[in-house]
Order: C-alpha cells, then structure tokens, then sequence
C-alpha cells in the first residue's frame, strides 16, 4: 500500500500548504492540450517544446521555475489574477493581446493553415504557398478571395480565443461559419468525425494529430502569417503596474527576453524546436 | 484494458489519483458548506428582517447562478477579493491561493447554498412544542440546541443532505478551469492524449457511479443509526 | 470594474438567451416525456421493466450532466458505426447531442418526481373513482394524472431551475448559449469577472421568473 500512503500524504500536503508570499519562483502557465507545443504524457507530465524551452530559460533566468496547467479560454485572465507569472502556451504576439499583456521577443514561429479530410473538395485549393497579411497587396488579396469562396457554407473549426478564431472573425475571408472549441484536440476529433468541415490551426498541431491518430488529415491551401496571425509566439507577462509587484513584472520580461537571446545564440530553441516539431521553428 | 495499465504506459494509476482528488475535493467542500450553513440558517431563521435578506441572498443567488460560472467567478474573483480585503489591513503583496482550496471553497460555496435550505427545513419542521417544552422545563440554551434541536435536526437532514452529497460530488466534475486534477479532468487529458474520448469518458461515468453508490450505502448506515430510538 | 463592457456586453448576452431558452424548452419537453415513460414503467409489477427503468434513473442521476454530454457528443462521434447510420443526421449536430443529453437527464429525475407523485396519491381516491364506476383509464387520467401534476409542482420547478443551470453545459459542445457567448466576449476582452455577472444575473432573472410562474400555477391548482 505504499503508493496509497504517498498519495494520501501528498494529497493532504497540497491541500493545506498555501504559499502566501511570492516566493522566488517563476511560476509559467501552459495549456497541455496543444501537442507538440505543450501536452501530457501517459504518467500525466507536462511535455513538449515549450515545456522543455520554459526549463532551459529558467536555467539561463537562474531561478526556480513551476509549471502550471492552465485552460487555454482563461489563460490570460489567469496571468492577469496572478494565478501565474508568464504565459507560455503557443501563444502568439498579438496587437489585441499587446493592450491587456506585455510579450517577451518571439522565440518560435507558429505556421498557421487550414486543414481537411482527404476526399474534401477543398484540396488542391489553388493559393500561393504562404500569404502575409502585414504586406497585403493584390495576391494577398486574390489568396483571401478564393479562400472565402472555399469556405463559404463550410463549418469551419477553431480552438476559441486563438489567432485562427481572429482571423476568421476579421472578415477578411467574408463572414464564415466559425465553430470554437475548447481545445486543439477536440477540433481534431470533430474533424476526424465529419462534424468540421475544415479546421485552421498551427501546420504542427495537425500533422502531429494525423501522425499519431492515422487519420488522413491533410493541409490545403496557403500558410498564413502577419495580421491576426501576429508574429510569432513569445512569452506572455503582465504589463508592469506600480509598486513592487509591478517592477517584478517588469524585470521579468527583461529576464525572459535576456534568457531567449541566449537560448537562441546557444541553439538550444533551434534543438528543441527539431525535437518536437521535426523542423526548426524557431525564430 | 491496456489503456488502464498502470504505470507510465497507462491512465490506470492517473484515474487513481484523480479519483481520490475527486473524493478529497467531495468532502472538503462538504465540510466548507457545512460553515456557511452554520452561518446562514441561523440568519434565514432570524426575527430581523435585514438578516433574513443576507440569507436569502445567498442562497437565491448561489442556487440560480449556473456552477460552472459560479466557480468561474469565484476562480478569477476570489483571490482579487481577498487581497481586496487584505489591502484594508495594509498587506499589499500578492495572496495565492491554491488549486485544491479554490476548487474546494468554490463548490463548497454552492454546497453550502443547498445545506442551508435542507438545515432551514430541518430545524422548521421540529416541533414547536419541544421549543416550548424546554423552556418550561428551564433546559439551558445551550443545552436546549445541543440535546434537543440539533439530534432531531440531524435526523430530519440526513436524507436530504445526502441529496447535497450527490450535487457536490457531481459538480466536483466542473472544477476543470482551477487545474485541479480530478475524474473529469484526467479523463479529459486522456481522451485527448489518446484520441479515444468515449472509452475515457464512459469509464469516468463508472467512478461516479462507484462513488454515488459506495456513499449511498454509507449514508443509509448513518441513517439507521440516527433513527434509533425514535 | 468595467462597466461600460457589462453594459455593452448585455445585448449580446440578451440574444444568446434566445438560445438557452430554446434548449430548455425542448428538453424540457422531451425529459417530460421520457419522465412519464419511465415513471409508468417504475410502477410496472414486471420484474425486468421495472428494474430498467430504475437503472436508467441511477444511470443518469448518479453521473455528472458535463459527463453525460461528453460520452454523447464526443464518445458516440467516435464510433465509426453511428457516423454511417441515419442517427448521424442529428448525432452530428451539437445542438441535438445537447438536447438528448438534457432530455435524459431531466428525463430521470422527472421520472422520479411523478413516481413518487402517482405514490402518495392517496388510495381512496382511486377507490372512490372505481365505486362510482369510472373505468380505470379514465381514473388515471382524469384524476390520477391532475394530482399527481399538482403534487409534483414544486419538486418540477426545481427541476426546471436546475436544467436552466444545466443548460450552460452546452457551451461545452461548441454551442453559443448564454455561457457560451459570455466565454466567447471573455476570449477578446480577457475580462470574466464582468460578463460573467452581467450572464449570471440574466440566469437569476430566469430562476426568478419561473420560480414565481410556478409558485403561481401552485396557488391556481390547489385545490
């Protein structure tokens, strides 16, 4: 009965002992539910490229470090109500996110598409390989215009409060039937299930589904980067207030950005990024 | 059954836990319900019509809101209010509060709600007389509550606290914003780990019967031994 | 406190209440049903029916709703079976897995309500019924049905508050309810404490206006 013990004991550890005062710890917010960027294995650890990433910054920070599970829908509420120190969950700069948070620099480039069953009519949808909604210009526009026609009438499915539920929102590909879920997984499962039509998430969270699952999910049309898609993903931190809460905040995000310039000047995010996404994401 | 194994190939030792976190999470919120009943009966039952209110608030409010917003709120309000209130006393730093005890103190709260109501209708169907009765007899305040009213109340709450049971144990599985790692929550880890939702969510359904049914049993033991005697 | 948000955010959250409504009165109505099915069921001698409908309640009534949901929407979509027969048509839709899964649940605690209504309807009215020879169907309809809907009032409107609580479930499966599009408002303005109570005092509105409908039918029927 030993791992009963150990339970109960840990189990009633947890439950009275409240840290009352912030300690000297960083404490980061990750979803776990956005493989390969962050998600639970079998023994229910934290794992993933950011998960690993967060561990080498702490390093090069050269302070303690505690990773929480946190939804993705109360994500930055929870940072804002100080659940947590700094967001790392995919997390994309963004200007709507930049009015209520702070970013640190980028450290991974997040490629966006849309994606289907074999057998939609939606393959071989004729777009340029990538569009940037920064640049715009007219094959921009002529991209969006045949986008918006392909997903006319479709159901087209979104993890809520994303980047990819932004720009389906924004209008630039018309008014579309936007279906959110709470989580990447379940947009996974409902495509695989016929449910969505068509799903716009992170290239990586699809393949890494159709990898896994066999289901022959494949990506259609053009990579999408700049506008609502932001630039790239960095870490999330509070926006320093006054007093000494707000400096330690404000000390955080040039912590973070000094720990990601030397992580990226050692390799150590090009390394993790080819580890968990099989090419170099890392910016 | 692979899919049960324990150790790191399988959810079967993460379910476990998850159960027992259910259960931990199940009483202690029980028990955070019991306080604020123990405040707000006697403020329902009260003679003054402004205490009254602050009752019926509670328990109007609580047991009108949806749960799910009902701990989204306490969630994301709680440690605001707190620290609102610690600002009063002049402590200024960030007051953290863990996943266990906000999950626990937000179902407690709606627990609590529907433990006033049962303790309410409790105390009111005693019997006037008994009321008078001790009076008469020059029985002790305080004696009167603790050997008259509160056996009696007790055994009239029973059947219904074990309906407030079944609610807090069940709402448990709504705790999935505060990271607590209880049945629902695990379960929904796995089925998105293992892309196998109706096998992972059927077997969480099979917990909270074991547990609703274990705690039936437990309560109906309870019952019998408080309905000695009368 | 951002109260321009919560009185901006009001409209939106007034026109997702369209769809809670419509949730809960369906439900409502298919639970009533299915509640009524098993009650009569509950009160059969024989041993199996008897006994399946029983399961049926403990099933539904002894598992969290949020559960209930998941199996139907997530679980059954699953199954490759289900996705290439007809019951796909509606299994497809969240709006439908949502109103099945509030339909049985609500159906099982119905079920128990007029179970224990029909239960206490006391045997001399029955027996009144038969001596001044009314048939027994009409003394089950005319005067076993009315009682027990009387007796039963106040237990349903409980009922029918829980499954409005129950209701916010749906925004689990993707639909834009009331919590739904109070969670959709949060995910651009990061900011749950205000919506959240400006769509919890629009469920305290609801609760309070079938609390006193019922309080009223309460008083029309008592008789």
């Amino acid at each position: 009965m030993n791992i009963f013990k150990k339970t109960i004991i840990s189990v009633l550890a947890s439950l009275f002992i409240t840290t009352s005062v912030y300690a000297d710890k960083i404490k980061i917010g990750t979803e776990g539910a956005y493989p390969p960027w962050n998600s639970k294995d079998a023994s229910g650890k934290l794992i993933g490229f950011e998960v690993e990433l967060a561990w080498t910054l702490c390093r090069y920070i050269g302070k303690q470090c505690e990773i929480v599970e946190q939804d993705w829908d109360g994500m930055i509420p929870a940072l804002l109500m100080r659940k947590f120190d700094a967001i790392m969950a995919g997390m994309s700069i963004t200007d709507e996110r930049l009015k209520t948070i702070n970013f640190s620099q980028g450290y991974a480039d997040e490629v966006a598409q849309l994606a289907v069953m074999k057998g939609s009519d939606l393959e071989g949808m004729d777009t340029p390989s990538g569009i940037n909604l920064s640049i715009g210009g007219s094959s921009v526009k002529k991209a969006l215009k045949t986008i918006e026609g392909a997903l006319a009438g479709k159901t087209v499915c979104v993890q809520t409060a994303t980047i990819h539920q932004n720009f389906l929102d924004s209008g630039d590909v018309g008014s579309v039937n936007v279906r959110t879920y709470k989580t990447q997984d379940e947009v996974n499962l409902d495509l695989a299930a016929g449910r969505c039509d068509v799903a716009l998430a992170a290239a990586v969270a699809f393949t890494d589904y159709a990898d896994k699952s066999g289901k022959p999910v494949v990506l259609v049309g053009p990579t999408f980067s700049g506008g609502a898609f932001g630039n790239g993903v960095g870490v999330g931190i509070r926006k320093g207030g006054s007093g000494a809460i707000g400096e330690r905040d404000a000390q955080l995000l040039k912590d973070f950005n000094m720990a990601i310039n030397k992580a990226r000047k050692n390799g150590d995010i090009s390394r993790i990024a080819t580890k968990w996404f099989g090419f170099d994401a890392s910016m | 059954m692979e899919l049960l194994a324990f150790g790191k190939t399988g959810w079967g030792d993460e379910l476990f836990y998850a159960t027992l976190m259910t259960i931990a999470v199940s009483v202690t919120a029980m028990l955070i319900g019991f306080l604020f009943a123990l405040i707000f009966t006697p403020l329902k039952l009260s003679k003054y019509k402004s205490l009254n209110l602050i009752g019926n608030f509670y328990t109007t409010v609580i047991r009108g809101v949806p749960e799910l917003l009902v701990i989204y709120l306490f969630f994301f309000g709680g440690s605001g209010a707190i620290m609102f209130v610690a600002s009063m006393f002049g402590y200024y730093e960030y007051i953290e509060i863990n996943a266990f005890i906000t999950g626990s103190f937000a179902i407690g709260i709606i627990s609590g709600a529907y433990s006033t109501e049962v303790f309410r209708g409790a105390i009111q169907s005693i019997d006037k007389g008994q009321f008078e009765a001790a009076k008469v007899l020059g029985v002790k305040k305080h004696i009167k509550f603790y050997k008259i009213i509160l056996p009696q109340m007790l055994r009239l709450a029973i059947p219904n606290l074990s309906n407030v049971w079944q609610i807090t144990l069940k709402d448990t599985s709504l705790i999935s914003v505060t990271g607590l790692v209880e049945i629902m929550r695990q379960s929904y880890i796995a089925a998105g780990s293992t892309r196998d939702p109706l096998f992972f969510y059927s077997f969480a359904a099979v917990l909270y019967l074991l547990l609703t049914f274990i705690s039936m049993k437990l309560i109906n033991r309870l019952e019998i031994k408080y309905s000695r005697g009368f | 406190m951002d109260l321009e948000l919560m009185i901006n955010s009001f409209p939106k959250l007034l026109n997702a209440t369209v769809v809670t409504l419509k949730l809960l009165s369906l439900s409502l109505l298919f639970g009533l049903f299915i509640g009524l099915l098993f009650a009569i069921m509950r009160m059969n001698n024989n041993f199996i029916i008897n006994k399946f409908a029983y399961g049926y309640s403990y099933l539904f009534r002894g598992t969290p709703l949020l559960v209930q949901i998941f199996i139907i929407y997530f679980g059954f979509g699953q199954i490759e079976f289900i996705r290439s027969s007809f019951l796909w048509v509606v299994l497809k839709e969240p709006y439908w897995c949502a109103i099945i899964a509030f339909a049985l649940n609500t159906g099982a605690y119905t079920s128990e309500i007029l179970r224990s209504a029909f239960q206490t309807i006391k045997k001399g009215y029955v027996e009144a019924g038969k001596s001044l020879g009314i048939s027994s169907k009409i003394i089950f309809y005319k005067i076993q049905i009315p009682i027990a809907i009387r007796q039963s009032l106040p237990a349903y409107g409980n009922e029918i508050i829980l499954m409005l609580k129950g209701t916010s479930l749906a925004s689990t499966v993707t639909l834009m309810d009331l919590t739904g599009v109070a969670k959709y408002i949060i995910s651009t303005t990061f900011k749950p404490i205000e919506v959240f109570i400006v769509a919890g005092s629009i469920y305290l509105f609801m609760t309070f206006l079938i609390h006193n409908f019922i309080k009223f039918l309460e008083r029309k029927y008592n008789y």
